[in-house]
């Protein structure tokens, strides 16, 4: 259990998880929560090496900002996929192509 | 003992982890990745990250989720009894995911890492400080930018258009 693939295979099935999420879901909002899967993935991934590396506090640094970042993208996306529902009724991502109405 | 521990929270990750991609309810989705935030919350422990534990229930749960729920509810109609969507071209996408994932298990089976022994650390949130001030005192200030930028880009995007 205690060894740093147990974390790296974790992280990967997340991260592939994440990933047939964006490619697959039609709806703005749950792209999002596949792109906050991948994000996570990653941040597992930090954390584990930088225990297993011999507790490397930069690790958790980048972990942090990789957190903030996150907030920063859910808070601009979801501005935009109101803006978009707004204007096309609709927001499914495959039938907004027009850059205006 | 603590194996199980281990693995049930594994298990209960990722099987809610398959949920949000796979459950065809938006907000079924939204409240399975509630339980998979939780669960990576407990593997940061796990990883002795007890603070960065806290972190992300906070802010994912407390935020991130809370807003993905707001925009669930803000572009559904109420009349919209049930609030689902679908996924297309499972078939290809999953072959291809499938794909990607051996491609790493691949690679983090036969890359040899480096590690390093390893002590239990008696605490964890004063040396994250202490980096923040010392080492990363830059890119703790630009973070703090973009958290202004992406507020006030947030309030001019989903203000109504005189």
């Amino acid at each position: 259990m205690d060894s740093l693939n147990t974390y790296l295979f974790i992280a990967a099935i997340l991260f592939s998880l994440g990933l047939f999420g964006v490619i697959t879901r039609r709806n703005g909002v749950a792209v999002l929560m596949g792109i906050e899967l991948i994000l996570n993935s990653a941040n597992l991934n930090f954390l584990a090496f930088a225990k297993f590396g011999g507790m490397n506090m930069s690790g958790h640094i980048f972990a942090l900002f990789v957190i903030i970042m996150a907030a920063v993208e859910a808070a601009v996306a979801l501005a935009i996929i109101i803006n978009i529902f707004k204007n096309f009724h609709t927001i499914n991502v495959d039938d907004v192509q027009g850059l205006r109405q | 003992m603590i194996d199980a521990v281990f693995w049930f929270i594994v298990l209960l990750t990722l099987g809610s982890a398959v949920t949000v991609v796979l459950n065809q309810k938006l907000l079924y989705s939204a409240i399975a990745l509630l339980f998979t935030l939780f669960g990576i919350a407990a593997l940061y422990i796990f990883l002795w990250a007890d603070f960065l534990a806290g972190v992300q229930v906070v802010i994912y749960v407390g935020g991130i989720l809370v807003l993905i729920i707001f925009g669930i509810m803000l572009t559904n109609r109420i009349s919209t009894v049930n609030i689902s969507h679908t996924s297309v071209q499972r078939g290809i996408g999953g072959m291809a995911v499938l794909g990607v994932l051996l491609i790493l298990g691949i690679m983090i089976l036969n890359t040899p890492w480096h590690q390093a022994d390893y002590v239990e650390p008696t605490q964890t949130t004063a040396s994250i400080g202490t980096l923040l001030m010392m080492d990363y005192l830059l890119p703790f200030e630009v973070a703090s930018l973009l958290l202004l930028a992406a507020l006030i880009g947030a309030v001019t995007l989903s203000r109504r258009a005189e």
